[in-house]
């Protein structure tokens, strides 16, 4: 019972760290139509430069974790916001070059951040009781997983209510629907292209905090070896459903962990099957439109 | 205001690299409404579309003595066209509130324009937290209808409004268009001659790409042989065909 709590815990964590990366994925796509290649490297300077703030003040302390985790949010969003405005703006509906741009970006990003910071994993501090473990059921779960679940609820939340409740949000969910209407009824949806590249990338810079503590370090690749199963996560969500993409998520992680632990370290093939079986099956993804 | 809205010249139109306007010119009367027939398939949403700058094109469109075949689609609208789509294209996943609240151009939309809309369409004051996908084909063409009417507008561009609709809701249409024509032009595609035939004033037919007649529209519709032979059908038979 309590390898199955602590799989579920551990399951649920790494859910959310995708749910990080992919919100923003699926959102762009959903909007643009644009593939993102370049969000991993959203993910990894929110890490490498949030640790950098975070050392700053006293990593482990809370102050510095809290800093951490704001300096991320706000590169993520920072970088995010210049890649939309001068690289893909003047590619508007030039999908292959947007996309063949976002990659040469994500090669690029990689070797400046190994120019930097060397290609050496960081083994990464934090305030002491991240370290530690809680008791459920017998099971001991690292704190760090509550915090990177209830930061990735309350991200979910927060997107929800904007695109809920406000009129840019009104925008992009018409636009992720009939982006052409949009602009028929006279709204320049542009603007809404920078506001998501923005969001998507707040949340994979605030990802790339709680990742580098959640493996314990951080490195020019991690952006990388995320983004892979975040694109695994979004296509089998529905390219454009933020909800398919939280669901997604944490069945991806779940169905990753269990195969780990039960069937000989074979998470990741057995997450490519499943992909493949969904696209097979239900082309569109569990929740996106279908075409 | 001179006596046309639109003048357009020579516009060709392109979707996907594929001309499908060869050249097109015509006028739009500053009042009343102006149909566009031609068989299925000779470029009248593609006309529309391409006024709108939603399709590629060349050649020169003017709304009320403004060149605007620069401008882009959303600025286009924000001069003041109203675009009521074939098919309606309402947002399936927003409600219907959320669909005319979106439509709402800052500074255009007014407290008169929204009871107005209310007064015209009473079915969707009670549908206003209703998911627009849900409605049926009569009642996504009314919010389709109110978002146009809820900004002032110089002209609206309405394309194929009644087709698929049931005869009770085709005379809604007919209603409304008649209403929103006494403020503002309208430039109709429409395959239903009896709606033309009760509705517009003057008539453009296409075919193959370029303008082949303009006139009145009664004056086209009583003439059963050049209806005939520009539409294709006899005026007393009611719908254009391939």
């Amino acid at each position: 019972m309590s390898t199955i709590v602590l799989l579920l815990a551990t399951g649920l964590g790494l859910g959310a760290l995708y749910f990080l990366v992919a919100s923003g994925l699926s959102l762009i796509y959903g909007l643009m139509h644009v593939l993102n290649f370049a969000h991993g490297a959203f993910l990894t300077l929110g890490a490498l430069l949030g640790y950098a703030a975070a050392l700053r003040l006293d990593a482990t302390s809370w102050p510095g974790f809290i800093a951490s985790i704001l300096v991320g949010a706000l590169v993520g969003a920072g970088v995010a916001t210049l890649t939309e405005l001068l690289l893909i703006r003047p590619l508007y509906e030039r999908h292959i070059e947007q996309v063949l741009v976002t990659v040469g970006l994500s090669l690029a990003s990689v070797a400046l951040f190994e120019g930097i910071w060397g290609t050496d994993p960081t083994f990464i501090r934090g305030p002491a009781w991240l370290d530690e473990t809680t008791g459920i059921l017998g099971a001991r779960v690292p704190n760090d997983r509550f915090v990177i679940i209830g930061v990735a609820a309350l991200v979910l939340l927060a997107i929800v209510v904007f695109l809920r409740r406000t009129r840019y949000g009104m925008i992009i969910r018409a636009g992720v629907e009939n982006r052409a209407m949009v602009t028929a009824l006279g709204i320049d949806v542009r603007r809404s292209f920078t506001l998501v590249f923005a969001i998507g990338g707040a949340a994979a810079g605030l990802g790339g905090v709680l990742a580098a503590h959640y493996f314990g370090y951080v490195s020019p690749s991690l952006g990388g070896s995320l983004l892979i199963f975040a694109f695994i996560v979004t296509v089998i969500g529905g390219l454009g459903s933020l909800t398919g993409a939280a669901v997604a998520s944490v069945l991806v992680a779940l169905l990753q962990q269990f195969a780990n632990y039960y069937a000989g370290g074979t998470g990741d093939f057995v997450i490519v099957l499943a992909l493949a079986g969904v696209l097979l099956v239900r082309p569109s993804g569990l929740m996106g439109k279908a075409a | 205001m001179s006596g046309q809205v639109l003048v357009v010249d020579h516009l060709a139109v392109s979707v996907a690299g594929q001309q499908v306007v060869e050249d097109v010119s015509f006028t739009v009367p500053a009042t009343g409404i102006t149909a566009v027939l031609g068989r299925n398939g000779v470029g009248k949403t593609s006309t529309l579309k391409g006024v709108l700058g939603l399709y590629q094109r060349t050649g020169e469109v003017t709304l009320a003595g403004e060149r605007i075949d620069a401008l882009p689609t959303h600025k286009v609208v924000q001069r003041g066209i109203g675009y009521v789509p074939e098919d309606r294209e309402v947002f399936a996943r927003l409600t219907v509130s959320e669909n005319l609240a979106l439509a709402e151009r800052q500074g255009s939309a007014t407290r008169e324009r929204r009871e107005m809309v209310d007064r015209l369409f009473p079915d969707l004051v009670q549908r206003r937290d209703q998911m627009a996908g849900t409605l049926s084909g009569g009642q996504q063409q009314m919010v389709a209808l109110a978002r146009v009417l809820l900004n002032d507008n110089l002209l609206l561009l309405v394309d194929e409004p009644t087709k698929g609709l049931a005869p009770l809701i085709v005379e809604q249409v007919i209603e409304a268009l008649r209403l929103a024509s006494a403020t503002v032009p309208i430039l109709l595609v429409e395959q239903n001659l009896d709606v033309v035939r009760r509705l517009a004033g003057d008539a453009v037919v296409i075919a193959g790409g370029r303008v082949v007649h303009t006139g009145s529209a009664s004056d086209l519709l009583s003439d059963e042989l050049l209806t005939q032979r520009l539409l294709g059908v006899h005026a007393e038979s009611g719908e254009v065909r391939p």
